[in-house]
């Protein structure tokens, strides 16, 4: 069968049963809590508003299928960067670790061609994770906890009507496919460095860790840092469930977390086209 | 007629660090020969391999392929060359066709429709559809030779292609060899440190030694090259090595357990025999000692990562490891 240099590593991601380790964790772990929050009840609800039920009457379904997935959202943070680092870190180091470079960088497509191809994949794998965590989070929640409007809790609690709920989860999925492209973006950097999966995931979580330590210790010093921390901006998605939505905000992190994929794409090229093949 | 070297290397130079693991090599290979590589482990053969297909880039030097610098020309050159580079690795849970498949990708050509000649070639046809992790280790290193024959390559670079064979798959893989150049035009660069593969195979060779060329040219010139030292195996030997120092006929003389080894010109030693035989020795065998195995380890004495052959010509007890 004909297949295209890109083709070959979307099949190849495809066919590697470890490509899936995210998919069957983010498979496992959202029944679990909408499980969980469905036999806890309105418990969770009603910790939401508590401090506003003395002066607001809430009436109809707040606990429902759109609140739910908001809430799961907020694995965006770590945990939905740790699964998507776990396959991204792979795309590059597991064919050092496999000795298959040898297999693809004497042929002549050149290396330039074989890295867009696998980054391209890199970042159909992180859509790919999210995409799967929407239709997961929102289809079960919905099954479970029906539809209604969507409640946003944070400084102040933003209520979108059930008909624009829809609407703002999806583009907030979307922009956290735009800031996992980053994630993944980083953890394909690392991947050119080292010759084993472990070192892509390690470095790109400790780096994402610090950074969101740095971003959160109210120091003048660190307050400076903050505009270059790539890790600033990853909360875009959350920035199209306030109200109004911040759209020079939007597209400024946007436009941030482009040029730092863009970056980390072009560092990554830089060594991965001089690199000497050991392995 | 086209004279233009199929191979040729400029001063080639490779650094790690502070070490160099080739230096200032120069090789040529012409069209239509295979070309043995020999040397001991951690010589350099698989660094100069690398750098010839690209996968590391010289500290110093050029490549040159069918006369044009690998820089610049990669993919062109690329295109007409076929490699396995050390151990035949590939993607174990996919099938040897979707592997094959994989690489005719890389090649851009159309070269998707050679893959049941090559998997025929190396006898695995029927069982392409299999994924390669059920593979044996001599599958593997046949499903590599079969990689590196896709698409009809004009050169061939094979690194240690028999290793890990058993005597039945050596031999296959040397007579694939042998057809290639013999029938097909093509030239193979063949690397090893099995010398009795290079002996039995190449058709001009170049030996390698602690990252420099020790020597380089064709097979039978290299072997002719040199005292020519012969080892009577004959009854009585103390009478046979009096007879021997005494002649005129011989150089240097001296006994090596039961047998006699003499330096004798090659023309001269039917007369040799004849006078052992009228002074009424028992001559039982006349050995020519001058073999790869005596060439090679005079070149490389004194190094001391010399692997022992897993078939071939066995190097002699005591001999470089």
């Amino acid at each position: 069968m004909r297949t295209s240099i890109l083709g070959n590593e979307i099949l190849k991601t495809a066919l590697k049963w470890r490509s899936y380790i995210s998919f069957i964790a983010v498979g496992i772990i959202i029944p679990l809590v909408e499980i969980a929050l469905k036999l806890e009840g309105g418990g969770m609800g009603r910790a939401v508003t508590r401090g506003l039920s003395q002066d607001f009457f809430f009436v109809g379904n707040i606990l429902n299928g759109y609140f739910v997935t908001q809430f799961i959202m907020n694995s965006l943070w770590i945990h939905i960067p740790f699964l998507v680092v776990l396959g991204a870190g792979d795309q590059l180091a597991g064919e050092a670790t496999g000795g298959t470079f040898r297999l693809l960088l004497t042929r002549p497509a050149s290396r330039t061609s074989i890295l867009f191809a696998k980054y391209l994949t890199t970042l159909l794998y992180a859509a790919a994770l999210v995409v799967f965590l929407a239709v997961l989070s929102l289809g079960l929640g919905t099954l479970l906890f029906g539809t209604g409007d969507l409640l946003v809790p944070g400084r102040t609690i933003v209520i979108h009507p059930e008909n624009e709920a829809l609407g703002r989860l999806f583009l907030a999925f979307a922009l956290a496919i735009w800031g996992m492209w980053t994630v993944a973006s980083l953890a394909f950097l690392f991947s050119s460095l080292v010759e084993n999966g472990i070192g892509p995931l390690v470095g790109s979580m400790a780096v994402i860790i610090i950074f969101y330590i740095v971003s959160n210790i109210p120091a003048e010093l660190f307050e400076s840092a903050k505009p270059y921390l790539f890790t600033t901006y990853l909360d875009l998605w959350s920035k199209v469930l306030e109200e109004p939505i911040p759209w020079t905000g939007v597209l400024h992190s946007a436009g941030v977390l482009g040029a730092f994929s863009i970056g980390f794409y072009a560092v990554t090229w830089y060594i991965f086209v001089r690199k000497d093949v050991l392995s | 007629m086209d004279t233009t070297p199929v191979l040729r290397t400029n001063g080639l130079a490779k650094r790690y660090r502070r070490r160099w693991a080739v230096q200032d090599l120069s090789l040529t290979v012409q069209k239509g020969d295979v070309f043995g590589f020999l040397g001991p482990n951690g010589a350099g053969k698989s660094t100069t391999i690398r750098m010839l297909l690209s996968l590391i880039r010289p500290t110093r030097g050029t490549v040159e392929l069918f006369g044009k610098p690998l820089a610049g020309n990669r993919k062109e050159i690329l295109r007409r060359v076929g490699g396995l580079v050390e151990r035949p690795d590939f993607y174990e849970y996919l099938t040897a066709r979707r592997n094959l498949e994989i690489v005719a990708a890389l090649r851009g050509d159309d070269s998707f429709r050679d893959i049941d000649r090559v998997l025929d070639l190396v006898g695995l046809l029927l069982r392409a559809a299999d994924r390669v992790k059920t593979y044996s280790h001599g599958m593997k290193q046949r499903l590599g030779i079969a990689q590196a024959l896709l698409g009809n390559p004009e050169l061939v670079i094979l690194d240690e292609p028999t290793s890990g064979l058993d005597p039945q798959g050596i031999k296959e893989v040397r007579e694939l060899i042998q057809r290639l150049s013999r029938d097909q035009g093509i030239t193979v660069f063949l690397s090893s440190h099995l010398l009795g593969e290079i002996e039995q195979t190449a058709t001009s060779m170049a030996i390698i030694n602690l990252g420099t060329l020790a020597v380089q040219g064709r097979v039978a010139d290299l072997l002719a090259a040199g005292e020519h030292v012969v080892r009577f195996d004959a009854i009585p030997a103390d009478r046979t090595l009096q007879l021997l120092s005494a002649s005129q006929l011989t150089g240097t003389v001296h006994r090596n357990g039961p047998f006699v080894e003499c330096t004798v010109p090659r023309e001269q030693v039917g007369a040799v025999n004849r006078m052992l035989v009228e002074a009424g020795i028992e001559v039982r065998a006349i050995l020519p000692r001058r073999s790869l195995e005596e060439y090679f380890l005079a070149i490389t004495e004194g190094a001391s990562d010399v692997a022992v052959p897993v078939s071939g010509t066995a190097m002699p007890e005591g001999g470089v490891r």
